[in-house]
């Protein structure tokens, strides 16, 4: 073990009292503030790797909480440990994406290596090698994060030199370049993941003159702005699609005096990168748009809520922000203006998806495990630590500036009925042309397919997992909020893929992540992943895929959030689209006997214990 | 709002309720029994286990955190709702390792008691998880088996609202969410056994043990074995 135990031996001890004040000193840089706990527990997982039952306790003295409310948080979140982790620990995306692209080799390169397994520390505590769902890299995979830093297509030679550097003393910054301290921060960024624009549009990725609609709205009257908003028909560009300018107008609209605007930087939706790009190339048009929302909804603070994969880019963010500052376009006195105040802060978030939930968002704000509020009240009413809070995508803030600046009905004109501007898609998959695309609402899937060069392709999953997968059939259908709607995830998928590992893959990725607060949600996928596992080994009947559909239709109607409601998507979309698949490894079970039973896995312990075979279930037992 | 009471309906019955009532306590009032797990008089209201969703004018909701509100149309006892409720307290059972026979709350059990409410009376189809939980039976005068937990929180709000203590806690995530003592284990934590946490009526199925007192009611007179769960609040119906 790393840290030693107080065992009262007196050797311990004066290392006890120095991590115990170091502790205490990481408390203090966070005015023992227990709001602060995820930020007081990642500093304490940087400087010990891994949060020990003493520092728990050292926590929770300092913040007033109790231990178990100090450990409920640590568990919670994928990227503390409550074991110590190797002083390099290294994180390969575990995607579908990645493991088509060929993960396993890269996973036996760092294995032989580091001498150590997946999912394991190395004996001097060095190493730590283990799986993490998708870091938002699909366009560059397969992909890992060393510490804090990212490594992108990674082949097996590249691994193996990677593992090499790393034993001989790199840090895992040189992997990144040589000169990594002399670079600024937007080269350390640029350098470790390219951003793949593929496609630029008129209004996020092309030219963005800056602070063009910050200006316009400093001398907007609030109502003005949330009018504007309105009218352009901007709806929410993180999934769900709420209309953007009702949202702030429902937060301006309370009688409080704080209010809060949060940016959702917490894209983990398995195979979406494109807030990746826009934190990387357009930060100032996403601080622009939120110091706008907070003009609009009378906020003066605001907070980043970003992923803990993406913590390499916290760095970059907290410059463009310190730029601002100086500049003037943030901070007090906003563009001259007496009164406009306003400032923003970047959480980090550790590793939970659910965390892009809005509710389980402000949870993890304040310190706690990330689990979904129960609404009503809804966050535009009560939401940061009771207070009005405005919660919207990275991609909606950056909207909101450009319609600022180019006006509502600019913006409008852009796109379909009821779906208007443009999108960024995140493509990924089998296409000769991963990246990231702008393009206005309303092209079709065949359309996409064809500018990303993916004309192979035999299935298509549109918004991620708990969106929609869809077969050749349909892909004339259109990406729209009204027919398949998508935060932006585009995965392709060619014909010699198979459908149920895909399914099986997302499934065990909700198992994963559901924060387990409701009963449907943690354990009726455990069950769905587990139904799915029965028709990959050829078990299920047709009986099964009953089961399947009943036991969706339940998790989706009683589940608490959007996790849950989603969380069925990958079997009931393939269900639909592709229900070959499905029958074709279904038995029809000719003694009338379910193959729920499997006797061969269930006497195989029994084998190990009695060091023998079966004499009635092994054929050739005695021969 | 007003402060004046308002009438909605469950199962079409006429139901009075005041303002910032939630669905399922103006249904209380009323003698109107909806079943719940996690949902326990006096303590905060949690929404985790789900088995109280009722459709509420088309939206299906849970009625312990939902807000009653004027018009409401509320489906409460339909066959469709209370399969999809026989289908989470199956959950339940399936995840930990409930084995009524050898149990001591048989009888006092709550979570019994709605499978036989619910007409749970069939194999049923789901998988059986068979956790491996240890037995922490370190407190003098208290037990904790949490295989038989069904994460209900009852105990967590307890402790912390009713004895101001807070003992228990939810740790993990997902699956491997559980409750867990403010220590090592409970006999290093300030647990007595006339918190309310440790009452019979808090913990719904028999994860938290009192010791010495086992069985001391027997089989055959125990609360439900009198009649179904819910009949004491369906008897205030007039």
């Amino acid at each position: 073990m790393v840290e030693a135990h107080s065992t009262g031996n007196g050797v311990a001890a004066p290392k006890d009292a120095r991590n115990s004040r170091a502790i205490t000193g990481i408390c203090d840089r966070f005015g023992n503030d227990p709001h602060r706990m995820l930020d007081i527990l990642r500093a304490v997982q940087d400087r010990f790797r891994w949060i020990s039952p003493t520092a728990m306790e050292t926590i929770a003295e300092a913040t007033g909480l109790t231990r178990i409310a100090v450990e409920g948080v640590a568990s919670f979140y994928s990227f503390l440990s409550l074991e110590p982790k190797g002083a390099i620990t290294i994180r390969l995306c575990d995607d579908i994406v990645d493991r088509f692209a060929g993960l396993d080799d890269v996973v036996k390169s760092f294995e032989d290596e580091l001498g150590i397994k997946l999912g394991t520390t190395s004996v001097d505590g060095r190493f730590s090698l283990e799986y993490t769902p998708c870091i938002g890299m699909c366009d560059q995979a397969p992909a890992a994060m060393i510490n804090d830093i990212v490594v992108t297509r990674l082949t097996k030679e590249k691994a193996r030199s990677i593992a090499r550097a790393l034993q001989s003393e790199a840090r895992p910054q040189d992997l990144i370049s040589p000169q990594f301290d002399a670079l600024s921060p937007y080269e350390r960024v640029t350098m470790a993941v390219d951003s793949n624009i593929k496609h630029a549009g008129e209004v996020l990725l092309g030219p963005v003159p800056r602070d063009a609609g910050l200006e316009k709205a400093s001398v907007l009257q609030p109502e003005q702005i949330v009018a504007e908003v309105e009218a352009s028909g901007l709806r929410g560009c993180g999934g769900a699609g709420f209309t953007t300018g009702a949202k702030w107008r429902l937060a301006a609209a309370e009688a409080d005096t704080d209010r809060f605007v949060f940016c959702n930087a917490d894209e983990g939706e398995p195979g979406t990168f494109k807030d990746r790009v826009l934190l990387t190339e357009r930060a100032d048009l996403l601080i622009e748009g939120m110091t706008i929302a907070a003009r609009a909804v009378g906020a003066s603070e605001g907070l980043i809520y970003l992923r803990g994969e993406y913590v390499y880019l916290q760095e970059h963010l907290e410059s463009v922000l310190t730029e601002r500052r100086t500049r003037g376009v943030l901070g007090t006195d906003i563009m001259g203006k007496a009164g406009f105040d306003f400032d923003i802060r970047v959480q980090m978030g550790a590793g939970a998806y659910i965390c892009g939930e809005e509710g389980a968002l402000i949870s993890s704000c304040e310190g706690l495990p990330g689990e979904p509020k129960t609404r009503p009240p809804y966050p535009v009413n009560r939401g940061y630590l009771g207070h009005p809070t405005v919660v919207n995508n990275v991609e909606t803030f950056c909207h909101a500036a450009r319609i600022l600046d180019r006006g509502d009905e600019w913006f409008h004109a852009i796109g379909t009925k009821g779906s208007h501007g443009t999108k960024l898609f995140s493509v990924s998959g089998d296409c000769l042309n991963p990246g990231v695309y702008e393009l206005p609402y309303g092209l079709s899937v065949a359309e996409l397919l064809r500018m990303v060069s993916g004309e192979d392709a035999a299935a298509v999953l549109v918004g991620g997992p708990s969106g929609t997968m869809i077969s050749r059939d349909s892909f004339q259908r259109k990406l729209t909020f009204d027919d398949l709607a998508t935060g932006g995830a585009i995965i392709v998928f060619s014909g010699k893929r198979n459908i149920l590992e895909i399914v099986e893959y997302y499934m065990s990725f909700f198992v994963h992540e559901s924060c387990g607060y409701c009963t449907p949600c943690r354990v009726g996928n455990v069950f769905l992943q587990k139904a799915i596992q029965k028709f990959r080994k050829g078990n299920a009947d047709s009986s099964d895929i009953d089961y399947l559909r009943d036991l969706s239709a339940t998790i989706i109607e009683t589940s608490r959030c959007g996790l849950g409601v989603t969380s069925p998507n990958p079997i009931l979309s393939t269900l639909e689209n592709f229900p070959l698949v499905y029958s074709a490894v279904s038995k029809k079970s000719e003694d009338g006997m379910k193959a729920t039973f499997d006797i061969q896995s269930a006497i195989e312990e029994a084998r190990g214990i009695a060091k023998r075979r079966s004499y009635i279930f092994d054929r050739d037992y005695g021969k | 709002m007003s402060d004046t009471g308002f009438t909605f309906t469950i199962d079409g019955l006429p139901v009075q309720a005041k303002p910032g009532q939630t669905i399922m306590e103006a249904a209380d009032d009323a003698g109107v029994y909806i079943p719940r797990l996690c949902d326990h008089e006096g303590l905060r209201h949690q929404g985790g286990c789900r088995v109280c969703t009722v459709k509420a004018s088309g939206r299906s909701v849970a009625a312990c955190t939902q807000p009653a509100t004027p018009d409401l149309v509320v489906e409460n006892e339909s066959e469709h709702i209370n399969s999809m409720r026989r289908d989470l307290v199956e959950m339940l059972f399936h995840e930990g390792n409930h084995l009524c026979p050898i149990c001591e709350a048989s009888g006092n059990c709550e979570l019994q008691a709605m499978a036989y409410r619910l007409d749970m009376t069939q194999p049923t189809k789901f998988p059986y998880l068979e956790p491996c939980r240890a037995l922490d039976a370190s407190h003098p005068d208290i037990a904790l088996d949490t295989n038989r937990c069904i994460s209900c929180g009852r105990c967590i709000r307890a402790s912390q609202d009713v004895d101001g203590k807070g003992i228990f806690g939810y740790v993990g995530r997902g699956i491997h969410r559980r409750v867990a003592v403010n220590g090592v284990d409970l006999a290093h934590t300030d647990a007595a056994v006339t918190d309310d946490a440790i009452s019979a009526d808090v913990c719904p199925v028999g994860c938290i043990i009192r010791k010495r007192v086992g069985f001391s009611k027997p089989i055959g007179s125990r609360e439900f074995d009198d009649g179904l769960i819910g009949q004491k609040i369906e008897s205030k119906r007039k």
